[in-house]
This record gives C-alpha cells, sequence and structure tokens, in this order.
C-alpha cells in the first residue's frame, strides 16, 4: 500500500472483510446506532434534507461529529486501497479541483482532531502541518496548499482515511458540476462516467423523481448552502453480501451473488445499505463537498431491533416495483418480504427512526 | 425538417438544435453524413452576410457511419478552406491542428451523428472554448458510441441493443446515460446475474 500505513486494531477496531470470505458484521453496540432510514412503515422520494448537527440527546449516534468514525474505519481503509490497486480511475479531480480538494483535507483534519483527538492530531505552524492519524499508523508534515509535499493530491490523500466517498461539486451557470470524487464504496454509478456532468445529468438514470421536480427543488436548495451550515439526507439500497463496492465496473464480479439468495439464506445475506449523505459548502473554491457513507446492516442484526424488524418488513413488501427495480432488488424482493415477515406481527410501530428506548 | 427529433426521455443527453450564423471572428464547422445538408442551410440562412461569412470560414467533413457522402455540398459552398477527411478519427486529428491556430471569438458549428459532434465538442471545449460559442445539429445516424463501462473500451457505430464489447467481448446492453467528456452512451454488461443469459440483439439505433 503506497500511503504507507500500518492498520493497528486495537480492540475498538474490527479486523474483517468485505470480499471473498466477507468476514464484516456489526457488533450489538453498532446495530443499536446503526441509521435506519425509515420514519415510518413506507417509502417514497423526498427531498429530506436537514442540518448536518448532532441530535439532541442521542450523543452516541452517527450524526454527532461530521465524519463519523466507527468500528468498521481501518478496515473500510484497507479495502479502499485495495479497490485502488486494481483501478485507479475510481478517484479523479478535473484540473480545477485542486484547491476544492485541499478545502476537504482541511475540513476532514480539522473534524477529526477535534472530534477524536485519540486518534487523530492535527498541529500547525503557519502553512507548516503536522498530521498523526493512529490508528492507520500515518504521520505527515506537508505544507499546506503545496500538493508536492503529500503523496498524492490533497482529495486522494485524505479520503484515503476517510470512511464514505466522497465527491466535489464545482458551482457555475446556476448548477453544479461534478468535477473531482473518491468513489470506492458506491451503489453502482461510475465516477469515471458521470465526472464532468451536471446536477440534472449525473442523476438522469434514477427513475420518478425527474417528474416529481424533486432535483429542480434540490439544486436550488443546495445552491445556496453556507459555508460551516452542512446538511445531511438518507439514501439507501439492498446488498447481497456486504460487499461496500458494488460499482458497475465491477458489476460481472459480483452480479451473479444477487442469485444466490434463498429462502433461508436472507437474513445474513441480505444487507440493507444505508447512505448518509452530507453537504458542506467549502471556503476557498466555493465548492461543495458530497459525503457519501455506507453503512451496512445484515438483516439477521436488524430485526434484533423489533421496531426495525416490522418496519422494514412493510417498506419492502410495498415498495413501488420501479424503486425496487432501480435499486437492484426486484429479483429478490419476495423472498425479502417473506423472511421479513416472521418479525412482523403487525403491531403499530412508533413515529421516528430510532429503536425502542 | 431534417434534423433528428429525440424523445425527451434522456436527461444527460445534449439537446440539440438548428444551426443559425452568428457573428464571429472565424467560423470553424465539422459536420459528417447528412450533417453537410445543415451546413448547406447554415449558409442559406446566412442572406446578404453569406460571402462575408463565408470568407472566415473553414470547414471539415467525414462521410457518416452508414457510408453517407454528402461531400458535394460542401465542396459547392467554395469555403476558403474545407478538409473531406476518411473518418470520424482523421477529422479530428485535422481539427486539433485547425484549433492551434484558431482565437477566441471563433463561433463552431457541429452537425451530423451524436459521435462526431461529441468529440469535436469536447476537443473543443479542451482547447478553452466557451460551451456557448458551440451550436449543434443533429442530422443522420442515430448509431451510438458506447463505452463499455467495465473495460472503458469504446465501441463505434453500435446499432443493436445488446451488443457485443468490441474490446472485452461481455455483451453489453445500452443504458440511456450520455457522458459529455467520454462523447458516449454507457455499456453495461447485461447477463452480470445471470451469465450466458443473453437476450436477443434488436435493432434499435440506425
Amino acid at each position: 500500500m503506497s500511503l504507507d500505513f500500518k492498520p493497528t486494531f486495537d480492540g475498538f477496531f474490527r479486523d474483517e472483510t468485505f470480499v471473498g470470505d466477507f468476514t464484516f458484521r456489526n457488533s450489538p453496540a453498532s446495530i443499536r446506532r446503526f441509521p435506519f432510514p425509515f420514519d415510518r412503515d413506507e417509502y417514497m422520494y423526498s427531498v429530506n434534507i436537514e442540518p448536518h448537527v448532532p441530535v439532541v440527546g442521542r450523543p452516541n449516534s452517527v450524526f454527532q461529529h461530521a465524519f463519523d468514525v466507527d468500528e468498521h474505519y481501518v478496515s473500510e481503509m484497507r479495502d479502499r486501497a485495495r479497490v485502488l490497486a486494481q483501478d485507479p480511475l475510481r478517484c479523479q479531480s478535473l484540473p480545477h479541483m485542486e484547491l476544492a480538494g485541499w478545502d476537504l483535507l482541511e475540513l476532514i483534519m480539522e473534524s477529526k482532531a477535534r472530534d477524536y483527538p485519540q486518534w487523530f492530531s492535527l498541529s500547525k505552524s503557519g502553512d507548516q502541518w503536522h498530521w498523526i492519524n493512529r490508528p492507520l499508523g500515518i504521520e505527515q508534515r506537508f505544507t499546506f496548499l503545496d500538493s508536492s509535499t503529500l503523496p498524492y493530491g490533497p482529495l486522494e490523500y485524505i479520503t484515503r482515511q476517510t470512511q464514505g466517498d466522497f465527491t466535489l461539486q464545482d458551482e457555475r451557470d446556476q448548477n453544479l458540476w461534478v468535477d473531482a470524487g473518491m468513489v470506492t464504496t458506491q451503489a453502482d454509478w461510475s465516477l469515471d462516467f458521470d465526472i464532468g456532468m451536471n446536477f440534472f445529468e449525473w442523476h438522469a438514470p434514477v427513475p420518478l423523481a425527474h417528474e416529481k421536480g424533486i432535483f429542480d427543488r434540490a439544486l436550488k436548495f443546495l445552491l445556496k448552502l453556507q459555508n460551516g451550515a452542512p446538511v445531511r439526507r438518507f439514501n439507501w439500497t439492498m446488498t447481497v453480501n456486504p460487499l461496500l463496492d458494488t460499482a458497475p465496473e465491477t458489476y460481472p464480479e459480483w452480479g451473479t451473488m444477487r442469485t444466490t439468495v434463498t429462502p433461508e439464506n436472507v437474513g445474513e445475506k441480505l444487507h440493507l445499505r444505508v447512505e448518509l449523505q452530507a453537504l458542506f459548502r467549502l471556503p476557498r473554491s466555493n465548492a461543495i463537498a458530497f459525503s457519501i457513507r455506507a453503512y451496512l446492516g445484515r438483516f439477521d442484526e436488524l430485526v434484533t431491533v423489533p421496531k426495525w424488524g416490522r418496519r422494514l418488513h412493510r417498506v419492502v413488501r410495498d415498495l413501488h416495483p420501479d424503486l425496487a427495480a432501480y435499486k437492484g432488488f426486484l429479483r429478490n424482493r419476495d423472498a425479502m418480504a417473506q423472511w421479513l415477515s416472521q418479525y412482523d406481527d403487525g403491531a403499530p410501530t412508533s413515529p421516528g427512526i430510532w429503536p425502542e428506548d | 425538417m431534417t434534423k433528428t427529433e429525440f424523445p425527451p426521455a434522456i436527461k444527460s443527453r445534449p439537446v440539440y438544435g438548428e444551426l443559425a450564423p452568428r457573428s464571429g471572428t472565424a467560423h470553424v464547422i465539422v459536420a459528417d453524413g447528412e450533417g453537410a445538408a445543415a451546413v448547406a442551410a447554415l449558409f442559406d440562412k446566412a442572406g446578404d452576410a453569406r460571402a462575408a461569412m463565408l470568407a472566415k470560414t473553414h470547414i471539415l467533413y467525414a462521410p457518416g457511419p452508414t457510408g453517407v457522402d454528402q461531400w458535394p455540398l460542401i465542396a459547392a459552398l467554395c469555403a476558403p478552406q474545407a478538409q473531406r477527411t476518411p473518418s470520424v478519427s482523421t477529422l479530428l486529428f485535422r481539427l486539433a491542428r485547425v484549433l492551434q491556430d484558431t482565437h477566441m471569438g471563433a463561433q463552431f458549428y457541429l452537425s451530423g451523428t451524436e459521435g462526431l459532434m461529441g468529440q469535436a465538442q469536447r476537443d473543443i471545449m479542451a482547447t478553452g472554448f466557451p460551451f456557448a460559442d458551440i451550436q449543434t445539429e443533429h442530422r443522420g445516424s442515430t448509431l451510438r458510441r458506447v463505452q463499455c463501462v467495465h473495460c472503458k473500451g469504446m465501441t463505434e457505430n453500435v446499432a443493436t441493443d445488446p451488443f457485443k464489447c468490441s474490446h472485452c467481448g461481455l455483451h453489453l446492453f445500452v443504458r440511456d446515460h450520455y457522458s459529455r467528456r467520454l462523447a458516449a452512451f454507457q455499456g453495461v454488461n447485461i447477463d452480470a446475474e445471470d451469465p450466458g443469459q443473453i437476450p436477443a440483439a434488436v435493432e434499435r439505433f440506425k
């Protein structure tokens, strides 16, 4: 690994895989803080955007910090390095986006050093910066805004050390243009194909939402995004096996896994894949950073929370078939709904996403 | 009207218009196949300004992917510079040289197939010319240029869906998703989930 990282698994970080033998699991504590995306028993698109701030009374939630670091951190970074070694096109930045990359590096380093001082530290003397990432065994002295002092461009450098995919959007002509990104944990979209597109173009394949005006409203909202006031939303899909990398590039490698679902193995094969998406206006470049953090929850882990078992059954059973097809699980939907039905006694569920207290 | 009318379904596909004369320091025209007729019509619209516009015009032309060659329409315009090239790739090679001597304030007119217009637009913008100075009008073949999302190879003149990638050999369906940077549609393996189950190819593009 060219980042020269020496990962340590110190008892908090899990040593697990997202490919091959698929040893990924959530600990009981990790299940309790899973970002369950459904606040009611049904799902349809909405512009479900809210301020990206901590939730009062939920200090352990994934919303607590700008960039959540959890027990999967070290293994996810190892998986990203594996994907990038196979396909360097997963990280690209058009030439005018380097400043935005520095903006993002600063935002992440300052956030992590503040929020997780036991793992990360950042000290500055003018433009001479000193960064320590203890879980990955990285120590780096560099000159801020001078790319020649880092082993990669700023976007690639910092996102090799940060969970979740990232894209950087340039703003011009009253539109947002996806002109840079690090994308190795995506739900079936290609950065290499989409880079350079505007907001409507890169969302072109999404069904139903254009006609509902979702993208017009979302773009209008995002163009008003202010520095220091990030926002977030959920997206979700289903993944067979805990694959972080479900890229179109490697679809021939993972596509057949979708055919391995049987009524007996739904609980261990199917994963609810939740994307916690956050948007940050960047101070120098005026670009918008978009973080897409994927959380995987095995069905048999999620149903240990009775409310989530009931609700997941109802959402899967009743989802519009176009959406099930777009999200890639139409072929397994009946088996999923059947398996989940044993966890749905028909009892009412409480509003909101949280497990019962 | 002979220009191609596309259904509005593909949000990432460029919207093509109709070429119209504009004032500019130079006029660079790129066309293939049936696009020659759009170029002739462009000068018909120029009226009294026709001769002055022609005097600052450079035309590059290639026959279309289905063999349509309307070079006589271009030759008849008697532009001071006009070259017929045997293929789109040769045309783009010549275009790169033309762009070296083209200055800001030039106007660009592209007509013909999507693959030609997309690649010419990509090269013109990469040279630094603004998007707004480029006009496009689709004429003729709707054969598609498709990038295999797996091996990244380009297959030109795709007529059927699905089709076989000319590089890696995977069977690909043509997704209605277009990248202007690549000037190509996206091809995705159709039998990734059920290897060997490949639907019969249907001719969708002509």
